[in-house]
């Protein structure tokens, strides 16, 4: 059984069809879903984060349709953290991480100690308990965007959805970060759009798209992804096997 | 704040229509000046002051918008109406009954007809905007609320020209209304409110994450956005009723607790309350003392004290 599947997923929006047939089985691991802009890689994520119905087709989380979960039991098994720029407000930066532990609590019921330490974890995995008591509208776009993703780890969700992770990040806290996925991705299913093609390659599985629908799917050493890759960015790119990785180089030949 | 708010109280015990006199606290007629009139005054505009503070917070987190106010969803122009309504009423039924009887009668019926209308433009606003469920919708059902029930209005005072003066004593605010009855229900508005605003606070935090990451953390926001419009509209409906419409302390007292002492939603609706409170209160001894023996409409105060904080702060955060 998959930890998050869809099956013949439609979305239009504005008229416009952006999903066409989709399907996909999440299983524990960390799978990235790349491609050009505009293509649905974040509307396919709304879909299965359950924010955005889908017109057709299903989408199930742990055997069950992710429509028939009540919400509050769907947010403790499904975390999602959305593309930067949206948060406002005067939380400080241990107030936004506390609100991961809201699917478990509820409104009313206050953290106790147990919350705190995951907490703290959660702080400590993307390194901003040195600022955990600053508000987070006075941070840089990087620690901001550090703040946030320990807000969606704090959940401690079996799935997490992740839309564009290491925007803002610099390369330290970018290689910190695929350090860090790839470790939640031994027990956890990990979903994340990227446009970093080399850190994506990182990943154990990518999701190629184009045109609204998937061009190829599978492990990041596999000749039929690196084709895709290359052919649905205009060949801009080029795959190339440095040691024991993959990496993507820009295609600056004429 | 809490040092401030003594100093005012003491300011308006001792604050009438002859200026400002401490001996006045115990002199021979106290128990009816200061205990019957200035106390419940001082009590009722601190009060309305809170619940416009506390009714702007859950607005502008409702809303996620700083430029948010009490009276955004159609609660002043409801009210408004039916305060129109009623002094036309009243100009009519003048001439059948008695004079007391017409005068207890308007005094009692304004209020009720305050609060319900209030609650009644609120009501017609989720009507027109079908719930809660979206809050651009619930925005411009209240602007278009706003301005029809305003048309109204104006329609029924153009029929009635006698509730013209009436109308223009509530739209400026007034605090020389305010007797221990109003202490009371607003004491029990404020007891009901900023209890349940501050048990959804952690919903207004979720909120400033954006609307899909409240929802990712599994609120049932139509839900919660209902009971807070219902707050809202309580802590609105019961400070107009008792006191007009007095401007800008709502949009002001959440901008001014942000501005010195930012934090998570729930002390910032509960300082927003006592900021309100302060501010409704000082402008009150101010219109109490400016012009005295004559009085300011204190909502004429506010919207100056307050419209003119608001341009220092753009003017500042235009110089930054």
């Amino acid at each position: 059984m998959s930890a998050l599947s869809c099956d013949g997923v439609r979305v239009s929006l504005g008229g416009t069809p952006v999903l066409n047939d989709v399907s996909l089985a999440l299983q524990p691991g960390w799978t990235v879903i790349v491609g050009p802009n505009g293509v649905g890689k974040s509307t396919l994520l709304r879909v299965l984060a359950g924010l955005l119905p889908p017109a057709a087709g299903s989408v199930t989380l742990q055997g069950r349709a992710l429509a028939d979960w009540p919400a509050r039991e769907r947010a403790q098994r499904l975390a999602w953290l959305a593309q930067q720029g949206e948060a406002r407000g005067e939380l400080t930066v241990r107030d936004v991480v506390h609100l991961g532990r809201l699917p478990h609590l509820g409104l009313f019921t206050p953290p106790g100690p147990d919350d705190e330490a995951i907490v703290d974890d959660a702080m400590a995995s993307t390194e901003c308990s040195a600022w955990q008591h600053r508000p987070l509208q006075r941070l840089s776009g990087g620690e901001r965007q550090r703040a946030l993703i320990a807000r969606a780890l704090a959940v401690q969700a079996a799935v997490l959805l992740l839309d564009e992770p290491t925007t803002h990040l610099d390369p330290p806290h970018q290689v910190a970060l695929v350090r860090l996925f790839q470790r939640l991705a031994r027990t956890q299913t990990v979903v994340s759009v990227l446009h970093d093609l080399s850190l994506a390659l990182q990943a154990d599985r990518l999701v190629v798209m184009q045109h609204g629908r998937i061009a190829a799917e599978g492990a990041h050493d596999d000749p039929r992804v690196h084709a895709a890759l290359e052919s649905v960015f205009d060949h801009a790119v080029r795959v190339q096997r440095v040691g024991e990785r993959f990496l993507t180089l820009p295609n600056l030949d004429d | 704040m809490l040092l401030s708010t003594l100093l005012l109280v003491v300011a308006g015990l001792a604050s009438g229509s002859e200026g400002w006199s401490l001996p006045s606290l115990w002199g021979p007629d106290a128990p009816l000046i200061v205990g019957q009139i200035r106390a419940p005054r001082t009590l009722g505009a601190w009060l309305v002051g809170a619940l416009l503070g506390l009714a702007g917070a859950v607005a502008q987190g409702l809303f996620r918008n700083p430029l948010a106010d009490p009276y955004l969803l159609g609660a002043a122009s409801g009210a408004t109406l039916a305060v129109v309504l009623g002094l036309a009423a009243q100009a009519l039924a003048g001439h059948y009954i008695s004079l007391s009887a017409a005068d207890l009668l308007s005094r009692a019926g304004l209020v009720l007809g305050a609060f319900l209308g209030a609650l009644g433009g609120v009501l017609l606003t989720l009507l027109l905007s079908r719930g809660a469920q979206h809050t651009t919708r619930l925005l411009l059902a209240g602007v278009v609320v706003g301005v029809v029930l305003g048309a109204a209005s104006d329609l029924v005072t153009t029929v009635a020209p006698d509730a013209l003066r009436g109308k223009q004593w509530f739209m400026l605010g007034s605090t020389s209304f305010l007797g221990w009855d109003s202490v009371l229900l607003l004491s029990a508005g404020a007891l009901v409110c900023v209890p349940l605003a501050w048990r959804l606070a952690r919903a207004l935090d979720a909120l400033t994450l954006g609307i899909d990451s409240a929802l990712s953390l599994g609120l049932d926001l139509p839900r919660l956005r209902l009971v807070l419009v219902v707050v809202l509209a309580l802590a609105t409906g019961l400070a107009v009723a008792q006191s007009g419409l007095i401007a800008f302390v709502g949009l002001v007292a959440p901008h001014l607790v942000r501005r010195f002492a930012p934090s998570a939603q729930g002390y910032l609706l509960v300082v927003s309350a006592l900021m309100g409170g302060t501010l409704l209160l000082a402008a009150d001894v101010l219109a109490r003392l400016l012009i005295a023996p004559q009085e300011l409409p204190v909502g004429v105060l506010t919207a100056l004290l307050g419209g003119g904080y608001l341009l220092w702060l753009l003017h500042r955060r235009g110089i930054e």
